[in-house]
């Protein structure tokens, strides 16, 4: 482990914004359990669950949460000069921190899609839902943490992608979906494990070839936005 | 030795500019940069650091650009003003973790020896967060410090500091001077900058006001025309009596008393207590009306 990632891990880990991830995964597995002891069929209650609730808002909005402060929340407190004056090359920096903040939202979000995955339909389900869950994690982290070096409201501008354009958009104008890492998840759960539940909306060569470019292209504009990355004199 | 150097410098913000055309060469030893706040210290200290371009002008560390050139912080340190620290680590822990991302040999035995010189031994395994102010800042000084740099810049180095912190830090800005690195702190009190450093670069909105030996400027500042306002039991006989005197430049009789313009700060104030004491006039009331550092500065800049 890179001394980044180890301060950025300390830093999420140990901030109390991180008891934010907890409600939204504990709601997946609960209504998951509640709707499969209550014996309703799983078709009726397993698109809204896993998809409407666990794709379409505990994936991205775990991966806003975690993927907005590794960077975001270092830029705000000024606690980031303390990484940027070190002889660093700046991928240095933006690649362990993407990492974490995958790594967290991948196993925060992992678990409770691969419970709700097997209660719904079966193992192989969940354990679909729990892989392409972390790819989408990647993407949507490299998204987040490049917004964070972008604007100075990251959080705002990823809710509104998350809620208007996966949200809204996706729903109205079709063609809108080929810029949405919630339906290149849905296309690869769909992919390694086939169900009549999920229907992939963009094909699996768009997901695969998209969810790189996500990953790989805001990433590197992070590094380079960190590269010329400015302090403005705050008593000047 | 390593010498920071600024040709021509200017920064902009849209309409505003908050540094104008601003020339200096920092070499081994400690320089003050001097100014009232909103002067422009800490976009010049940015600058040097690397964290912001100028708008016109360059910037060097021994004729490299420090902007956009992370090998820069081999050489250089710098301690913001902004407090902020990782507070869920230790001072140890955030030294070792500066060490370890200077890739130094031995990080262990560096993050030691940053925390001894700061004096933070007893209390380095403690969390930051639980540090008064002054501790902080000398947990940041210790990661700043951690690769033994050749260039030291501070941003209100004393700020929160007690007394005894404070001297010590000086003593340390001293010693780090002495040894032939070049260090540079930001400070708005003109005392701080008197004890700690010889050299000094005046920055006053935004422009280099005066540059050079502190004494001298010090002098410029002090044998300035000072202004008082002056209260007493019979102003118009006190004016009489302090218009002779050679201390006082001019005397103007008020509504609310009197306003002198005195040649010598020192002089007039030595004098008055004695002139109202010959003369039996009680003064009740002794202003200075223009002490403010801005207008000791703004006269820098006229002069």
């Amino acid at each position: 482990m890179t001394t980044v990632s180890w301060i950025t891990a300390r830093g999420l880990l140990g901030r109390r914004r991180f008891l934010l991830l907890f409600p939204l995964p504990v709601l997946l597995v609960g209504l998951a359990v509640l709707s499969r002891a209550a014996g309703v069929a799983s078709t009726e209650w397993g698109l809204p669950v896993v998809h409407g609730l666990g794709l379409g808002v505990v994936l991205p909005v775990t991966a806003l949460i975690v993927g907005t402060a590794v960077l975001g929340s270092e830029i705000d407190d000024g606690t980031l000069l303390h990484i940027l004056t070190k002889p660093l090359p700046r991928w240095q920096i933006v690649l362990p921190k993407l990492l974490v903040a995958a790594g967290v939202t991948a196993l925060t979000v992992a678990l409770p899609l691969y419970v709700a995955g097997v209660l719904v339909e079966s193992v192989r389900f969940g354990l679909g839902l729990a892989a392409a869950g972390a790819v989408g994690a990647l993407a949507y982290s490299a998204f987040f943490l490049a917004l964070s070096l972008l604007t100075r409201r990251p959080v705002l501008l990823g809710l509104v992608y998350v809620l208007i354009w996966e949200g809204l958009l996706n729903n109205i104008v079709s063609g809108t979906r080929v810029l949405s890492v919630q339906h290149y998840v849905v296309t690869l759960t769909d992919r390694i494990a086939p169900t009549a539940l999920l229907d992939g909306s963009v094909s699996l060569p768009v997901a695969i070839v998209m969810s790189a470019v996500f990953t790989v292209g805001f990433t590197l504009l992070a590094i380079r936005r960190l590269g010329t990355f400015s302090v403005a004199g705050e008593t000047s | 030795m390593s010498n920071v150097e600024l040709a021509g410098v200017s920064r902009w913000y849209g309409n505003v500019v908050a540094v104008n055309d601003v020339s200096m060469s920092l070499g081994a030893g400690v320089t003050g940069l001097l100014g009232p706040n909103g002067a422009g210290k800490t976009t010049v200290l940015h600058m040097m650091a690397g964290f912001l371009a100028p708008s016109k002008g360059t910037v060097s560390l021994d004729g490299e650009p420090t902007w956009g050139n992370p090998e820069v912080y081999r050489r250089l340190g710098l301690v913001t003003e902004r407090e902020s620290v990782y507070d869920f680590l230790s001072a140890y822990e955030f030294a070792l973790a500066s060490a370890r991302l200077h890739r130094l040999p031995d990080p262990e035995a560096a993050a030691r020896r940053a925390i001894e010189l700061v004096e933070l031994t007893e209390a380095q395994d403690r969390r930051i967060g639980t540090y008064s102010k002054g501790m902080r800042q000398r947990a940041r000084v210790a990661a700043a410090l951690v690769h033994d740099p050749q260039v030291l810049l501070l941003d209100e180095p004393f700020n929160g500091m007690d007394p005894r912190q404070r001297l010590h830090m000086m003593e340390l800005l001293h010693s780090l001077g002495a040894q032939g690195r070049t260090i540079l702190f930001s400070s708005h009190i003109l005392e701080e900058v008197e004890q700690v450093s010889g050299t000094v670069q005046v920055i006053v909105s935004g422009r280099l006001a005066a540059s050079g030996d502190f004494r001298t400027i010090r002098r410029l500042m002090t044998n300035r025309p000072h202004v008082f306002a002056v209260q007493s039991s019979d102003d118009r006989r006190l004016a009489v009596e302090l218009i002779g005197q050679p201390s006082v430049n001019g005397v103007d009789v008020t509504r609310d008393g009197l306003t002198v313009r005195a040649g010598d700060y020192g002089s007039f104030t030595r004098a008055l207590p004695k002139i109202a004491l010959a003369s039996g006039i009680r003064v009740r009331r002794l202003l200075p009306s223009d002490e403010s550092l801005e207008s000791v500065f703004s006269y820098l800049v006229e002069a």
